[in-house]
């Protein structure tokens, strides 16, 4: 039984490591200000967190396959102008939001295009689709948009009361990031597809020798993760009823550092998305804890995030040079 | 044995060229169904192109291939592939952090409604394993376990997804300790017992005689012959090997350095590393050139590298001059006067971008410390000085050393190691690939080196080629060194201590 015991810790090392961290924050949180000890301050969590979670979930999958994507943040900002400028037009809401989806889908494909056919750094070619997806958003508008369509603001107001605790809510919109998460988690454990992300984050050369088809992954996955930024656009216009060019400025850090500090490594294939909801949920819980207090800034929450991921990034290339000498 | 029934593969006149070299000429080659074969030959025999032309990675210029009673032309490795003949490398190709079961089963596991089925999988990569006498935890990362295991997972998958009938194993064992080594040669032979047929190339004398059927020997492009392994002794198979080249060398005299004036420039004691080397002596002496004898993988790289502080002993001691070395780096070792010119000048010696003054001033500036800036005037000088000296053919010291020729770009290597003038220099195979009449002219370099004073250890597979220049002669075999022999020395016994006791 020890042994076993010892194997689980130690290939699951980051993540417990990151779901431990998230407990001592949480309760550290619910000790200074007895108020966060209510149930709704918990699911809040995830109501204020929707979209960041969508992204890291795509992200995860991108980062596991050794690659990145940056251009999530300028997506999310197209998504909400270009969607609040088409229901300005009448358009009708469920159409703008496939046509959303749609493009997600496609410019990440085109991303994913370059990257493996024209052999260019994801780094750079996601950095371009950043600077080209948010400075579509101004060209289309450069102000802020009002949404004023009453399928969107239904989407918005409407609560989902949850069974167990009482008086506590959460939207529409939340179960949607919930539902992608298990989805995502279904896929990379137990499809083919799912286990060649790992396989090429491992190695791509060897994937290829094992006869994976290695391209049509990549391009999936990169579509996916435009498929989730379109996404959580989407969550956002209607979470804000408005889209702006300057919406989610600096998102697609945030997302990477969820990523890596629910355990996922950068350098790919080792890691799960189940980590990044507990990545997105500390960074979450600090944004709350300084809410409670009122009297710091919110610039805390990026330097506590930034010290948690160098510390995860230190712990990961700890357990990976110690499995090395093993 | 009914030689026509159980031919899988067979391989008639098979002629290579590459620009410039004739790789293969008029190669035949028979594998037997259920048969362990081994290819042997030294670098540079062919044995690499011979499994690319199988393999489908090479085409062949001329000469037939015919697998199965039928001709075939591979087209690319994924068709040599689908066909059944699958190779399986010396770098494992799969991907450490899945599981053995999923490195084992991807891309046929069981699935249920398009979902892979865990249990039926590990269960089905357990029954593989098992068949194959290795019971091991199919669930964990398959970096968790020995290479030698990461090796038989790669042969099982090979049989596995591409049902392969010819198995090519390129140099498995190269990485690998005794113990793990059998625990391969006991896969090969079950399934030997299945009818696979197997291409064992390996460097390792005493392997080939513990499971190869027969024997095909290649030099030089060409084929020496193929013979049953109890047939031929460890002597003959590895002068067959590496054999008599019939290069008209002009006399060429030793160093002559009085061995009254020799003094000890660097002794090694005991020294060792991991896989590659058993603790070994050696002492070098100036005015002397050492040369070091064996097979590849005998150590010998494995030494010089311990030497330059390429990597870091696990015990043993390093003296040089009055020094003391320990966790030293090569730049240590350069400014300790000792200079490498490594066996692969394409990936660790040369810069090609560079030009050749650029090239010969890089160990020079680096022993200078890089705030010291030699002026353009000085390395011209240098530069010309070394050409000249060397007979490095170049129209200008502004060329680019990637488009000179294999020979002069091993003589910038060397002039870059003799501007520091080093008291210690470590050659490693510096005239591999390299036509005769250059490998004339380095070896008489070095001897006329030595005669200036410096230490040279001089690696190289070629006995002759060590027996023409070496004052003295270590031979090593099997990751140790084995004895010393005075420097003229007849080849026969310097064959027998390659080959061991029982050549």
């Amino acid at each position: 039984m020890k042994p076993r015991i010892k194997k689980f810790l130690f290939t699951n090392g980051p993540l417990l490591a990151t779901i431990c961290i998230f407990i001592l924050v949480y309760i550290l949180g619910g000790q200074l200000y007895p108020a966060m000890q209510k149930p709704q301050v918990f699911f809040n969590l995830f109501i204020n967190n929707g979209s960041l979670l969508i992204i890291a979930i795509g992200m995860t999958m991108v980062v596991l396959m050794g690659g990145i994507d940056l251009s999530v943040s300028g997506m999310i900002a197209l998504t909400s102008v270009a969607s609040a400028s088409l229901l300005l037009l009448d358009m009708n809401p469920v159409l703008v939001m496939a046509l959303m989806l749609l493009m997600g889908i496609l410019i990440g494909l085109v991303q994913g295009f370059i990257i493996h056919y024209l052999k260019v750094e994801a780094f750079v070619v996601t950095l371009m689709g950043l600077f080209f997806t948010r400075g579509m958003a101004y060209v289309i508008n450069k102000s802020s948009v009002t949404i004023k369509n009453e399928f969107y603001k239904y989407l918005a107001l409407t609560k989902i009361h949850l069974p167990i605790f009482e008086g506590t809510f959460i939207y529409i919109t939340t179960l949607v990031a919930i539902l992608l998460l298990i989805v995502v988690f279904i896929i990379t454990r137990y499809t083919n597809f799912g286990r060649r992300i790992y396989a090429i984050g491992n190695n791509e050369q060897s994937a290829l020798l094992m006869g994976m088809p290695v391209a049509r992954t990549k391009l999936m996955v990169y579509s996916i993760s435009g498929f989730c930024s379109a996404l959580a656009g989407i969550v956002f216009s209607i979470s804000l009823l408005s889209g702006f060019g300057g919406y989610a400025r600096s998102m697609e850090m945030d997302a990477i550092a969820a990523v890596v500090i629910g355990g996922t490594a950068l350098t790919g294939g080792k890691g799960n998305v189940i980590g990044t909801l507990f990545g997105v949920m500390i960074s979450g819980t600090i944004v709350t804890i300084l809410q409670f207090n009122g009297t710091l800034t919110s610039w805390w929450t990026r330097i506590a995030v930034g010290i948690l991921t160098l510390i995860f990034i230190g712990i990961q290339s700890l357990f990976y040079i110690r499995k090395k000498q093993i | 044995m009914v030689e026509n029934n159980c031919e899988l593969l067979r391989m008639e006149k098979v002629t290579k060229t590459f620009p410039g070299v004739r790789a293969l000429t008029n190669v035949d080659f028979c594998l037997h169904k259920g048969e362990i074969h081994a290819l042997v030959g030294e670098n540079g025999a062919g044995k690499s192109t011979l499994i690319k032309v199988m393999t489908g990675v090479e085409r062949l210029d001329e000469g037939v291939m015919i697998y199965d009673g039928k001709e075939v032309r591979i087209k690319s490795p994924q068709h040599a592939q689908s066909l059944g003949i699958s190779t399986v490398y010396q770098e494992v190709n799969l991907c450490s952090n899945l599981s053995v079961a999923e490195n084992l089963l991807l891309g046929r596991e069981p699935r249920k409604f398009g979902f892979i089925q865990w249990k039926a999988m590990n269960k089905r990569a357990e029954m593989i394993l098992g068949d194959l006498n290795v019971n091991i935890d199919v669930k964990a990362p398959l970096a968790s376990y020995s290479t030698a295991i990461q090796q038989i997972t790669a042969i099982a998958r090979a049989l596995e997804i591409s049902s392969a009938k010819v198995l090519i194993l390129d140099e498995p064992t190269s990485s690998l300790d005794a113990q793990e080594s059998e625990l391969i040669f006991k896969v090969m032979r079950k399934l030997k017992e299945k009818g696979v047929g197997i291409i064992f190339i390996t460097h390792f004398i005493n392997q080939i005689y513990a499971v190869a059927d027969r024997i095909t020997i290649l030099r030089n492009g060409c084929l020496v012959g193929t013979y049953k392994t109890e047939e031929l002794s460890t002597f003959d198979l590895i002068k067959k090997m590496i054999g008599r080249s019939l290069a008209e060398y002009e006399d060429m005299k030793k160093s002559d350095y009085p061995v009254s004036e020799r003094k000890l420039v660097a002794s090694v004691e005991e020294i060792a590393h991991g896989n590659d080397l058993e603790p070994t002596d050696l002492e070098l002496n100036s005015g002397e050139v050492v040369g070091m004898a064996g097979l590849l993988g005998s150590g010998r790289t494995a030494l010089a590298e311990l030497i330059f502080g390429v990597s870091e002993p696990d015990e043993g001691k390093l003296e040089v001059g009055d020094t003391v070395l320990a966790r030293h780096t090569p730049h240590d070792s350069l400014m300790n006067g000792i200079g490498l010119c490594p066996e692969d000048r394409k990936e660790s010696g040369i810069v090609g971008d560079l030009t050749i003054r650029e090239n010969i001033i890089l160990a020079m500036q680096a022993k200078l410390g890089w705030f010291k800036f030699l002026s353009k005037a000085k390395q011209y000088e240098m530069a010309n000085k070394y050409i000249d000296m060397l007979q490095i053919m170049t129209p200008s010291p502004d060329q680019l050393v990637k488009n000179l020729s294999g020979g002069n770009q091993q003589k910038v290597i060397l002039a870059r190691w003799l501007a520091i003038h080093p008291n210690l220099l470590i050659l490693d195979e510096p005239t591999r690939g390299i036509d005769i009449g250059t490998k004339a002219e380095i070896q008489k370099l070095v001897i006329s080196l030595a005669e200036d004073g410096m230490a040279c250890m001089f690696i190289s597979s070629e006995l002759e080629e060590v027996m023409r220049t070496s004052n003295r002669i270590v031979v090593m075999r099997d990751r140790e060194k084995v004895t010393e022999l005075p420097g003229d020395v007849s080849e026969q016994l310097i064959m027998e201590a390659i080959a061991g006791s029982d050549g």
